[in-house]
């Protein structure tokens, strides 16, 4: 079951091409019965895991590598899950009318669902390997979709950048599982949650702790690595709303809280998570007044939101790991449902700015009461459910006694400023006056108001009635964060206390900045300093100097010319076994005459001299037929020592290439003396190198034998279980079968390559009149 | 590089071809237990083939081929590939041989067996690959 689970949404993105093609955007309606299947079981699940169980599920992957499709079902992944599932939801339902008619509607389903199936394996995954794979897959799918419009090009930008920064964190990231998994002495998270002493005691924690921290920081948008998750709006409005606020970008806060247990707690840890998500979280909030698109403004917000979620995971008291769990549920509600309207706004109106827009609460009233409800609990306004999550961050931060003064007057800060993001987007599209819109605007139909008047009303009703989500998941979820009992009371009131003179504060000044938005926004954006902080020039300058160095090495070593080429190759052989030659096996071979007859001196020769004339020829018809007379020499040994398939091959490759030169002899140019004497000099040096390596390395390859020679194994085998008494053929077709399949396809490459060589060369010709 | 050959070679060509295809089959059946195989009877065929397109021209040769060269690739790798297959589906690693000895008239016992089947595989990307290049290049040559 758990398999189908995860693995469905891999194969309905299969058939979600063809069956869009069939069914056009009511297909919403058809894919959202997945997510709302994997929705319902899980929520069987709420019974026995609010009573504290867990459910572990194994099946054999690789399991000589210790690599095994392991699957852990707790309060943490049951929270995730049903978010992902539920939320997942309303955003096929909305996207099947959102994208109704575009060209790759169905290319779109197909990334979305499985984007959908890889996050719930990421959040689902006990084995840390298999964990990373779900992870890369969901960045995959991530730049697939920023990507969608692949005709813009600030579009491909921007999915390139999300691409490079989350799976450059990825690479730490693996870096890091993998030695955890060696100091903790498994891959299995079930393992390595109870072994926290193992690991923090260990020399290599530090580096563990900074390469996964790497990993979360880049995919969760923690400053300065904020800058893609802004960017990544280029993507279309149903994936900003799920990717990039509800889900993707909380898999870094994910296995933060996951690891929480193992890696969590120590003093580096709560230094590193609180002061960097305080910062995050400051720049996020900072940012979103500052901007005044509809989607900027909630993509900052959601850089703030996993800035506090870090910064909470950071403090690691009880009642921050009780604030992290509420805040993170409040906002995939609100941050869902308010990305959905924004996208309705756009879709009805043609505007993407908050400066474009006002007064449509006659025309779309159904969206501005949800758009208002999802802003109040994103204000955190009693008595929604983000009031909750912000009264708790607040009391978090107070009792925070590492940097605690510091992340307080930030998170105030943050707190103020939220307050004025939430006014902005709740506020300025419906109320005031009336702006002029591109088309007229009308409530957009029951699948695009469906995903916000959910997400929206649970808001508000979880505010009202807090005890339901405590006793279903979050007291599980924080129970698998905290590794032991947390005590959520979760409650509208908390009585008259410093959280609550803080909660009106924020609303108190952030309203009014709210009311002197635009001379705040214009005062904030003439500081232009502010675009140049972060690391997005660093990311640049990365990119820039990627170019230069591939563009180098292309002409250093991929120049064009064949003899430079051949320079390289041949040199870096020369050097690699001469290298090991003189360091690994110091004895010198001794060289037996023995056994060598007339005949065999009499072709040695004459292989030597045909070799000599082919050097110093100025024929270039003499030098083709010299070269052959070698390659029939070396045949004629073949045959000599009992070799005759090598021999025959021999034989028929010099026809060939007698042949092909035939073709292509006119087309050369005259064989004159080009080359200057010294480059003739070097070209002899290196030839006397590598042929005298190469000796060497003959001499001593009879001289010395490591292992005992597997061609005794062969000869004895090849009748008896091959049936064939010709051990060359039996070896190629029958013992290693794998290698020759290899070779078959290289040749076939290399066919290619020539094919494609010889058209460009026509083409270019054809084309060839011009200057 | 139109060049009239001569008509020795000519009607050499129409005798030859057809003796050295079947040599390479020769060869390439004979392989298991005596030297030949797939890659030599290969470049046999092959050679054949380019003899025929020296003897007559390209269009004679590619008729005398039947099917494009590059097709020969692609088909090759397939059966290659197809070979290993029916080990896996009896649940032994893939490309594990597998033999069945069949009585034919006139011809007494004959094994039939998926190295066989592999080695016709890579006896056609063989001649696909090498005539893929030279009659490509005969081309070429032609137009310039």
């Amino acid at each position: 079951m758990m398999l189908t689970a995860v693995f469905a949404g891999f194969v309905l993105a299969a058939l979600a091409p063809w069956l869009t093609a069939r069914l056009g955007g009511r297909v919403g309606w058809l894919f959202a019965l997945l997510p709302a299947a994997i929705f319902v079981w899980l929520a069987g699940y709420i019974p026995a895991i609010a009573a504290g169980e867990s459910f572990y599920y194994h099946y054999p992957w690789i399991p000589g590598l210790d690599i095994n499709l392991t699957f852990l079902l707790d309060g943490l992944s049951l929270l995730f899950g049903l978010l992902i599932s539920g939320i997942g939801t309303f955003i096929m339902i909305y996207a099947g009318k959102y994208l109704d008619g575009h060209q790759y509607q169905g290319r779109f389903f197909l990334f979305l669902l499985a984007f959908m199936a890889s996050m719930l394996g990421l959040v689902l995954s006990s084995n840390l390997i298999a964990l990373f794979v779900f992870w890369e897959l969901t960045s995959i799918t991530s730049y697939m979709l920023i990507g969608f419009n692949h005709e813009d090009e600030k579009s491909r930008k921007s999915a390139q950048q999300g691409l490079y920064v989350t799976v450059g964190g990825g690479l730490a990231l693996m870096t890091g599982l993998v030695t955890l998994a060696m100091v903790g002495g498994s891959y299995e998270l079930v393992e390595l949650l109870g072994s926290s002493e193992v690991v923090q005691e260990h020399a290599l924690y530090l580096p563990i702790l900074l390469l996964i921290l790497l990993g979360t920081f880049t995919k969760s948008a923690q400053v300065p690595f904020h800058f893609w998750l802004p960017n990544a709006m280029a993507a279309p409005t149903p994936v900003s709303a799920y990717l990039h606020s509800a889900t993707m970008v909380k898999a870094g806060v994910y296995l933060m809280a996951r690891l929480h247990p193992t890696l969590g707690g120590t003093d580096t840890w709560m230094i590193v998570l609180g002061l960097f998500g305080a910062a995050t979280m400051f720049t996020g909030s900072l940012m979103a007044i500052r901007s005044s698109g509809l989607k900027s403004v909630l993509a900052y917000s959601t850089v703030m939101a996993l800035g506090t979620l870090t910064m909470l995971l950071g403090v690691g008291t009880p009642t921050a790991i009780a604030a992290a769990v509420t805040f993170l549920l409040a906002h995939s509600l609100y941050k869902g449902a308010l990305f959905m309207t924004a996208g309705n706004i756009t879709h009805e109106t043609g505007h993407k700015d908050f400066r474009d827009v006002g007064g449509l609460r006659r025309e779309m009233p159904v969206s501005t009461l949800f758009g208002g409800l999802a802003a109040l609990s994103l204000a955190g306004i009693l008595p929604f459910f983000g009031f909750i999550g912000k009264e708790l961050m607040f009391e978090a931060v107070l009792e925070a006694n590492t940097i605690g003064t510091l992340i307080t007057l930030l998170a105030l800060a943050s707190g103020i400023m939220t307050v004025a993001a939430a006014a902005i987007v709740g506020l300025r599209p419906w109320f005031g006056v009336r702006k002029p819109t591109k088309h007229t605007p009308h409530d957009p139909p029951l699948a695009q108001l469906l995903g916000p008047g959910v997400l929206a009303s649970l808001g508000l009703l979880l505010g009202l009635l807090p005890f339901i989500a405590e006793r279903s998941v979050l007291s599980a979820a924080a129970l698998a964060i905290a590794g032991e009992p947390v005590e959520l009371k979760l409650s509208l009131w908390h009585g008259f206390n410093l959280p609550l003179l803080m909660s009106a504060i924020s609303l108190l000044v952030g309203l009014t900045i709210y009311w002197k938005w635009d001379t705040v926004r214009e005062l904030l954006q003439a500081r232009r300093f502010i675009d140049t902080l972060g690391a997005e020039r660093g990311y640049d300058a990365i990119m820039r100097a990627l170019v230069v160095v591939s563009e180098w090495q292309t002409r250093v070593l991929q120049n064009g010319h064949l003899r430079y080429y051949i320079l390289t190759t041949v040199m870096t052989l020369f050097a690699l076994l001469a290298y090991t030659i003189l360091t690994r096996y110091p004895v010198w071979p001794g060289v037996d005459f023995s056994g060598i007859e007339l005949q065999h001196l009499v072709i040695a020769v004459l292989i030597v001299l045909a070799a000599l004339v082919a050097v110093s020829t100025h024929s270039r018809l003499g030098a083709v037929a010299t070269l052959g007379a070698v390659g029939f020499g070396v045949a004629l040994m073949y045959v000599m020592f009992s070799a005759p398939d090598v021999g025959i091959t021999q034989v028929l490759v010099e026809t060939l290439t007698v042949i092909l030169l035939v073709l292509v002899l006119f087309r050369l140019p005259g064989f004159l003396d080009l080359t200057e004497h010294s480059t003739r000099l070097r070209d002899a040096i290196v030839a006397v190198l590598m042929g005298g390596v190469f000796t060497l390395l003959l001499l001593m390859a009879i001289d010395v034998q490591f292992f005992p020679s597997i061609s005794e194994y062969f000869i004895e085998h090849s009748y008896p279980s091959a049936h064939g008494r010709n051990i060359v053929n039996v070896i190629l077709v029958d013992f290693r079968t794998l290698d020759t399949l290899g070779e078959i396809f290289v040749l076939a490459l290399a066919a290619v390559g020539v094919y494609a060589m010889i058209k460009l060369r026509a083409e270019d010709r054809k084309e060839g009149d011009r200057p | 590089m139109k060049i009239e050959s001569s008509i020795i070679l000519r009607a050499a060509g129409h005798f030859l071809l057809p003796l050295l295809i079947i040599f390479s089959i020769f060869l390439l059946l004979r392989g298991h237990n005596e030297p030949g195989g797939g890659f030599i009877a290969g470049l046999v065929a092959a050679a054949a083939i380019a003899l025929y397109l020296f003897s007559m021209d390209i269009q004679a040769a590619r008729k005398a081929l039947y099917v494009d060269p590059r097709d020969l690739i692609g088909g090759g790798l397939v059966l290659a590939v197809l070979s290993g297959i029916p080990a896996a589906l009896q649940g032994k690693a893939f490309f594990t041989s597998l033999w069945w000895p069949v009585e034919l008239p006139l011809l007494g016992e004959v094994k039939f067996s998926t190295p066989l089947i592999f080695d016709i595989g890579v006896y056609l990307v063989v001649i696909g690959s090498v005539l893929t290049i030279v009659l490509n290049l005969a081309e070429a040559e032609e137009k310039s």
